[in-house]
């Protein structure tokens, strides 16, 4: 157990800045996830932690111990690499045993704690097997055994699911977040998937080009993005964003979409008079079929039914807004709609 | 084959001759394919024969009785069998001396070859490092000089510094020779090994040696194996370079050259079968390895 700290870390390959000057404080025990799009530095970053990167600049400290520029062997880690990193020529037995034997823990010891580690991510009788002899799924467990066999102060997984089929997937995210919630393990997880950022994290911090845009709880980084990239990057579908106005005239302000006044929570006082992005989720957004007073006028364009509700794509004046409403709304395409923005979940963003 | 197009060829040439002639009871595509597939099985086997039907005199003559081996045309299963020719040509004088020497000088080159080969392509195949696709061309430019050429200066070279005419020295300049064809082939073994693999070893406790030592290399011996092998056969049947190096210090090749204008037919059959014996043993090895490796890295 231990918390970790990035102090100012960088990390330029030629002339690509993967990561650039992050701060970071995970505590001990927390469950972090680095979320972002490929290419925006969060598995990089987390190679730097691991070792297998060295950083150009800034400190990376584990506990007490300034890691920066310890070798992988003497971090206190384990890594769950994205390809499951298995060896195909030891046995699943010999894959767990592996870091152990490296430390030279004695025969029974490691016998005891393979035989554990197996039996937790449910591969106890497969441990006379080779890699080749196992599915996927069973591969990806080997990879997490032979980690959390370590009991590592810090657990580091790269994309540990996306290999996996969507149904496996979704089994073995609540199965992973049991464990890791079991083991209490300091642990970073990399991922791309804005929805196992949101199930498996204690916080989530969302990265792009390199840096740390918002890190907070699931619940904040969902409901209150800091910016537009991340209210755009996390939810299904995406945080809408309308063009609106901030007026003043004279009185307090107020902000106007496509002509219409409207009811915001936010504070608006340090706004100055003009363009600004307001956006809203879906599901804050509560629409009618019949004109409703203070309502904002769209015009339904597509209708898809997903089950357990419509997801209605509408325009407000010229621009597009998703809105979710029950099963059984009467949406039809080409019919007016009236949408009602819950006034405590509209956001206010600057325009870039 | 498809099953669809096992099903059409299930009736056999019964139903087919059952079918009016007029009719063609196939697509003209399917005709082009058996067409295409029968041409292919034609060449494979021409070009085996090609192969084969030497080897298989050799060795039959190799071990017919002396005056057996004078006839023309050859029976094709010969009449006696006798090693009567071969020990013949193993007694002569020289020969045993030379024989041991080429292996010496092979054995020679696959290690040299491999201790210097095997890291240069561990390294081609692991680091980005400046120029190295200059390096990887300039590997190959020893062997864009024939050896013709490079022989005259080394063997200068080599009287000059002492060593000309020994079996060391043969052994060098066929570690030269060998040297691309190691540096390659072991560089696209070692990229064939995952680097995730040599990862995962060091986030578990390895050094970088100790990762290499317990994970690439196991993974990566059969391939190595089966690159050595192959030094050694080209160490072996090497004979330019050895006929210009030595003068009494002579391989089995260098030494069946420079007598074979001078001997009888026997001699010449024995001496080619023993150039060609392990050769052939060597290849079936290889192919096996390479298989073994093939079967294990794919996952």
């Amino acid at each position: 157990m231990a918390e970790i700290r990035l102090e100012g870390v960088s990390k330029v390959f030629d002339k690509t800045v993967a990561v650039d000057d992050v701060q970071l404080h995970v505590a001990d025990g927390e469950f972090m996830v680095l979320l972002g799009p490929s290419g925006c530095g969060k598995t990089t970053l987390l190679r730097l932690l691991a070792g297998l990167e060295y950083p150009n600049g800034g400190r990376v400290r584990i506990g007490d111990t300034d890691v920066t520029d310890l070798p992988p062997r003497k971090r206190d880690l384990a890594m769950v690499f994205q390809s499951y990193a298995v060896f195909p020529h030891l046995t699943v037995f010999d894959n767990i045993a592996f870091g152990l034997r490296m430390r030279k823990v004695d025969r029974a010891k490691v016998h005891e704690r393979v035989e554990r580690a197996a039996t937790l991510v449910e591969l106890g009788d497969l441990l006379g097997r080779y890699p080749a002899q196992l599915s996927g799924g069973q591969r990806q467990r080997v990879a997490v055994a032979r980690a959390i066999v370590m009991e590592p102060a810090v657990l580091l997984m790269d994309e540990p699911l996306s290999n996996l089929d969507a149904l496996l997937r979704l089994t073995f995210r609540a199965q992973l977040k049991q464990l890791v919630a079991e083991l209490k393990t300091t642990t970073i997880y990399v991922t791309h998937d804005q929805v196992e950022a949101l199930s498996l994290g204690n916080r989530i911090a969302v990265m792009n080009k390199g840096r740390i845009i918002q890190c907070d709880t699931p619940g904040t980084v969902y409901g209150e993005p800091a910016s537009r990239f991340v209210g755009a990057f996390i939810g299904n579908p995406p945080m809408n964003f309308l063009t609106g106005r901030v007026h003043r005239n004279g009185g307090p302000p107020s902000v106007t979409v496509a002509d219409h006044v409207l009811q915001v929570a936010a504070e608006l006082d340090g706004e100055p008079d003009g363009e600004v992005l307001v956006g809203i989720r879906a599901e804050n957004i509560r629409a009618e079929v019949e004109p409703f007073p203070d309502a904002l006028q769209a015009r339904t364009r597509v209708v898809e039914p997903l089950g357990s509700h419509l997801l209605i794509t509408a325009d407000v004046g010229e621009q597009p807004i998703k809105i979710t409403a029950p099963a059984d709304f009467p949406a039809h395409p080409n019919r007016e709609l009236w949408l009602r923005f819950d006034p405590a979940k509209v956001r206010m963003f600057r325009p870039s | 084959m498809s099953a669809v197009e096992q099903a059409q060829a299930e009736p056999g040439p019964e139903a087919a001759l059952a079918r009016p002639a007029d009719r063609p009871d196939r697509s003209p595509a399917a005709r082009r394919r058996r067409r295409v597939r029968a041409l292919t099985y034609a060449v494979a086997v021409l070009l085996s024969l090609f192969v084969l039907v030497p080897i298989y005199f050799i060795t039959v003559t190799a071990f017919t009785p002396r005056e057996v081996s004078y006839d023309f045309p050859k029976p094709f299963i010969p009449g006696t069998v006798s090693a009567e020719t071969v020990r013949f040509f193993a007694d002569s004088t020289g020969v045993t001396a030379a024989l041991w020497r080429s292996v010496v000088v092979a054995a020679l080159t696959l290690v040299l070859s491999t201790l210097l080969g095997a890291p240069a392509g561990y390294a081609l195949a692991r680091f980005a490092f400046r120029g190295k696709s200059t390096y990887r061309l300039l590997i190959l430019s020893t062997r864009a000089f024939p050896i013709v050429i490079l022989s005259i200066p080394l063997a200068v070279t080599f009287i000059t510094w002492g060593i000309y005419d020994t079996t060391y020295s043969v052994a060098l300049m066929h570690t030269g020779l060998a040297l691309p064809f190691t540096i390659l082939i072991t560089s696209s073994i070692f990229v064939s090994v995952p680097r995730d693999l040599e990862e995962a070893a060091r986030t578990l406790g390895c050094t970088p040696l100790g990762a290499f030592v317990k994970v690439v290399l196991p993974l990566a011996l059969p391939g190595l194996a089966a690159a050595a092998i192959f030094t050694f056969v080209l160490s072996w049947n090497e004979v330019f370079a050895a006929v210009i190096l030595t003068l009494r210090q002579r391989t089995l090749p260098a030494l069946v050259l420079a007598a074979l204008n001078t001997s009888p037919l026997p001699f010449r059959f024995a001496a080619a079968w023993f150039m060609l014996a392990p050769s052939l043993v060597v290849i079936f090895v290889i192919r096996r390895y390479l298989l073994g490796l093939w079967g294990r890295v794919a996952r």
